[in-house]
C-alpha cells in the first residue's frame, strides 16, 4: 500500500504493536495500565495500552526514520509544506522553534505587539530583540488588528538587519494581515517570514478561507492542530518551506522537546491529519455555515455585534476568518469578561474567552446545531436579565510598548519588587498577561506607563484572570534596579 | 415465539411490554421513531427506544399537563405548545372554545406524520383551524417572542437528545419573556424516583424557580413511564395553582375527563416527603 492520505502510519503501527502483545520491560511503568488501575479506569483500557514508549516498531520523535517520518511526510503533503514536524509540547513549542531557528542573541525580529506569550518567551530564551509594528486598533471594537503593509515596510526600512517578520494568521479574533504581501517584503529584504497559525489550521482545508501561510510562501508556520484540527490538547504541527533546513530545525526542537513523546498525542495528530485531508473541506463548510447562522441570530438580538468580513479594509483587516464567532458586547452595557462569566455561571456554557469589550465562542467540527441554539438563546437572556444602558465601560486600547532593553536582558537583570502602583516609569522584568487570550500587557524590558497600570487595575476589577508575575496576586511587580 | 419491547429505564431496570407486531420503524434527521402494537397497552410510540406514549395511559399525561393550568388561568386565548408532535396536548386544548390560537413547535416533522398515520387517538385534532404547526427548534422559536402567550405547555422528551435545549435556563428565561404578565408555563418534569431522573428533575426545578416568581410541582401516576411516578412543573408570573384554582367555573364547562378532576387538581400538589425535600434542596 502506497503512502497516501488514507493512511495513518503511527495509528497503524500502534494497532500492529497492540496485536503483537509484547511483554513490556520498558517504560512507562504503569505497564499498559496494570500498575495504575484507577488511571486505567479513568482513561479506559484502550487508551492506557496505547501509552507506550518509543521503540523500533514505533519510531522515535527525536530522530524519526520510519512511521513517524511517514506521518510527517503525509502531513507535509496535506498542508502543502516542504516538511512538517509533529510537536508534542503545544503550539508554544512550535512558535519557540520558529524564533530559535531564525534569530540568535541580539538579532532582531519584526512583529506585531499582539503576539502570543510564547513568542516573547522564546526571545527571553534566545536573546533576540523585538521590533514592534503597531497593529492598528479598531476604535469601536477595541481589538488589535493586523499589520498594515506600509508599517511593515517602514519597519523593514528602519531595521534592514532584522532576521524575520512574524505574522499572526489570524489573530485570536480572526483577523488576517495581507500575508502574501508581507512574505514578499520579507523575502525582498532577505528576511524569513514566520506565521503563528495557532488559530488557522482550517485555512489549509476549508474553501473560501483566508490564505494559509504555506500557500502564501511563508518560511515557517506553527499550526495548532488541537484547536480547529481536532487532535488532542498539546499536539501541534510545525510546517516549514523549502528555504529552511529540516535537520537544523530538528536540532532546535530537540533542545527543549521531551525525549518521551506521547504516542496518544502523535496518533491523534496522525488521525486528525487524515480526517482533515479526506473530509476537511466538507467539515469546515459546515463550521462556516454554523458560525454564519449564529452571527445572524446574535445580531438579530440587538445590542450585540457579531462581526465578520464587513470589517475588511484591504490592509489592517485584509481578511477575516468567518469560523471565529467574535462578539462585541459593550453596547448591552456589559464587558466581554462579564458575559463570559455569566454564560458559565448562569447557563452552563463555556466559551473561549472574554476580554474587556468582546467574547469569542469557538465553533468547530465538533459542534451541534442544538448547542448553537443554546448559545444564542443564552446571549439573548443575558441581555434581557443583566443588560445595562449607558454603562461607562473602558474599552481596550492598544498601548504602544516602549522597549527599553531586550526581553532576555530584562528577565535576567538585577531587579527589585515594588507595589504595582509605584512602578510607573520603571522597566518591567516580567510578563503580565490577561488569560485568555494570553497576549502580554507587559513583557520583560518594557517601560511601565500610567495607562498600562490603569488597564491592569481595571481588568483585575472586571474579573480577568491575570498571570505572569512572580507575585500571584499581581500586587507587586519586579522591575529593573535603577542604575546609580 | 415471544416478542417483547424493552425500555432500559436505568442501567439496572427495564420495563418490557409484549408486542404483537411492529407497525412502523423509521429514522428522521433527529431520532429513530418506532410504533408497536401490544395486547396490554394498545399502540405505542417510542423515540430512540424511549417510551413516549401508549394508547392505554396517554390520557393521564395529556389531561394533567393541559387541564391543570386551564383551570387556574381565567382566560386563555393564545397558547404555545413546545414538542407534542403526537397531538395529545392539542386534542385536550381544542376542547376550550375561548382559545383562539395555538402555536405548536415540533422539531421533527416525521413524528407528526407518523402519529397522524398510526396514532389517530392522539393526532385526531391536528387539523383544528386554530392550530399553526411550526417545524423548528423550540429554543429558537421562542427566542424572538415577547409578551405573547397566556399559556406555554412544554411537552418535551428528555433532558438528553434533541429535546435537551428545553431543560435549560435560557429556555425557561425565554418562556418567561414570551408570556404575558399573567402567563403560566407548565412542563413535564421527569420522575423523582430513579437517581438520574431525580437529578434532572431537581435541576429543572432549580432553573424554573430562578426564572419564575411562582413555581410549584404536581404529580401523576403514569404506568409506562420510569417508576410510574411522574412530576409536572407549574410556573407562573401571577397565579397560584391552588389559591387561584377556579373550581366551579371549570366544572361548569362540563369537560369530561378520565383522570383530571378539580379535587385531584388540589391533591396533585401534595407531594411525598422525599420529593418535597428534594425540591426544597434547590429552592
Amino acid at each position: 500500500m502506497g503512502l497516501t492520505q488514507e493512511r495513518a502510519p503511527i495509528y497503524e503501527a500502534l494497532e500492529r504493536f497492540r496485536s503483537m502483545r509484547v511483554v513490556p520491560f520498558d517504560v512507562p511503568g504503569h505497564k499498559r495500565g496494570r500498575g495504575n488501575p484507577e488511571l486505567a479506569e479513568l482513561l479506559g483500557e484502550k487508551c492506557v495500552t496505547m501509552d507506550v514508549n518509543s521503540m523500533k516498531p514505533l519510531d522515535n520523535l527525536c530522530h524519526p526514520v520510519s512511521v513517524i517520518r511517514d506521518a510527517e511526510e503525509l502531513a507535509a503533503e496535506a498542508f502543502g509544506a516542504a516538511h512538517a514536524f509533529l510537536m508534542v509540547g503545544g503550539t508554544t513549542s512550535a512558535v519557540q522553534t520558529m524564533i530559535l531557528t531564525v534569530a540568535k542573541r541580539g538579532e532582531k525580529i519584526i512583529l506585531p505587539r499582539n503576539v502570543h506569550r510564547s513568542v516573547m518567551c522564546a526571545m527571553v530564551l534566545c536573546g533576540a530583540v523585538p521590533v514592534y509594528v503597531n497593529p492598528e486598533c479598531d476604535n469601536r471594537l477595541g481589538i488589535p488588528l493586523g499589520m498594515e503593509v506600509a508599517a511593515v515596510e517602514k519597519a523593514v526600512r528602519e531595521n534592514p538587519d532584522a532576521k524575520a517578520i512574524l505574522v499572526n494568521n489570524p489573530t485570536y479574533y480572526g483577523i488576517c494581515s495581507n500575508l502574501k504581501a508581507i512574505v514578499d517584503i520579507a523575502h525582498k529584504a532577505g528576511m524569513k517570514c514566520l506565521a503563528d497559525e495557532a488559530h488557522g489550521t482550517h485555512f489549509y482545508f476549508g474553501e473560501g478561507m483566508p490564505a494559509a501561510a504555506m500557500a502564501a510562501g511563508a518560511d515557517m508556520a506553527a499550526v495548532s492542530m488541537h484547536k480547529s484540527g481536532g487532535s488532542l490538547t498539546q499536539s501541534s504541527l510545525l510546517l516549514t518551506g523549502p528555504s529552511i533546513s529540516e535537520g537544523y530545525v530538528r536540532q532546535i526542537i530537540n533542545l527543549t522537546q521531551t525525549t518521551s513523546a506521547s504516542y496518544l498525542l502523535l496518533a491523534s495528530l496522525d488521525i486528525s491529519r487524515r480526517n482533515l485531508a479526506l473530509r476537511g473541506k466538507e467539515a469546515f463548510a459546515q463550521v462556516m455555515k454554523m458560525a454564519e447562522y449564529a452571527r445572524r441570530e446574535i445580531n438579530g438580538i440587538g445590542g450585540y455585534y457579531a462581526y465578520s468580513r464587513e470589517l475588511c479594509n484591504g490592509d489592517s483587516i485584509y481578511d477575516f476568518d468567518v469560523t471565529k464567532l467574535s462578539v462585541h458586547t459593550l453596547d448591552i452595557g456589559l464587558a466581554g469578561i462579564e458575559v463570559y462569566d455569566l454564560l458559565r455561571d448562569e447557563y452552563d456554557i463555556q466559551i473561549e474567552f472574554g476580554d474587556l469589550g468582546n467574547i469569542l465562542a469557538y465553533i468547530s467540527i465538533g459542534d451541534r446545531q442544538r448547542d448553537i441554539e443554546r448559545l444564542v438563546s443564552a446571549l439573548s437572556e443575558v441581555k434581557r436579565r443583566f443588560g445595562k444602558k449607558g454603562a461607562s465601560l473602558m474599552s481596550q486600547e492598544y498601548i504602544d510598548p516602549q522597549v527599553a532593553v531586550s526581553p532576555q536582558d530584562a528577565f535576567y537583570a538585577d531587579k527589585e519588587s515594588l507595589p504595582i502602583m509605584e512602578t510607573e516609569g520603571r522597566i518591567c522584568s516580567e510578563f503580565v498577561m490577561c488569560y485568555p487570550p494570553g497576549i502580554p500587557i507587559l513583557a520583560p524590558g518594557e517601560r511601565i506607563t500610567r495607562s498600562i497600570l490603569d488597564y491592569i487595575q481595571y481588568a483585575k476589577e472586571k474579573g480577568c484572570s491575570m498571570t505572569g508575575p512572580e507575585d500571584p496576586f499581581i500586587e507587586r511587580l519586579n522591575v529593573l534596579k535603577e542604575e546609580l | 415465539m415471544e416478542f417483547w419491547f424493552s425500555e432500559i429505564q436505568t442501567p439496572n431496570v427495564k420495563l418490557s411490554i409484549r408486542v404483537n407486531k411492529q407497525i412502523y420503524s423509521g429514522k428522521s434527521e433527529f431520532q429513530r421513531i418506532d410504533v408497536f402494537e401490544s395486547p396490554e397497552f394498545g399502540k405505542f410510540l417510542t423515540l430512540d427506544g424511549y417510551m413516549m406514549l401508549t394508547e392505554k395511559d396517554e390520557f393521564i399525561y395529556h389531561e394533567m399537563i393541559t387541564h391543570v393550568p386551564m383551570a387556574v388561568h381565567p382566560e386563555v386565548k393564545n397558547v404555545l405548545v413546545i414538542g407534542a408532535g403526537d397531538g395529545g396536548v392539542i386534542r385536550e386544548l381544542v376542547r376550550y372554545p375561548e382559545i383562539s390560537h395555538i402555536d405548536m413547535v415540533e422539531i421533527d416533522p416525521l413524528v407528526v406524520e407518523v402519529c397522524r398515520k398510526y396514532l389517530p387517538q392522539t393526532a385526531c385534532r391536528l387539523d383544528d383551524p386554530r392550530l399553526t404547526i411550526h417545524y423548528e427548534d423550540g429554543l429558537k422559536f421562542i427566542r424572538a417572542r415577547e409578551n405573547e402567550y397566556d399559556l406555554i405547555i412544554v411537552d418535551s422528551t428528555d433532558p438528553f437528545g434533541p429535546g435537551e435545549g428545553l431543560f435549560t435556563r435560557e429556555f425557561y428565561g425565554n418562556c418567561y419573556k414570551a408570556l404575558k404578565e399573567d402567563g403560566i408555563m407548565v412542563n413535564q418534569h421527569e420522575s423523582p424516583f430513579y437517581k438520574e431522573d431525580a437529578l434532572a428533575c431537581q435541576k429543572a426545578h432549580k432553573l424554573i424557580v430562578e426564572s419564575f416568581p411562582v413555581s410549584r410541582v404536581y404529580q401523576a401516576h403514569i404506568p409506562t413511564y420510569p417508576s410510574g411516578h411522574w412530576l409536572f412543573g407549574f410556573a407562573s408570573k401571577k397565579y397560584h395553582p391552588l389559591k387561584d384554582l377556579k373550581e366551579t367555573q371549570w366544572n361548569m364547562r362540563g369537560i369530561s375527563c378520565r383522570y383530571y378532576t378539580t379535587t385531584l387538581h388540589k391533591g396533585a400538589f401534595y407531594l411525598p416527603a422525599y420529593v418535597e425535600e428534594m425540591l426544597k434542596d434547590v429552592e
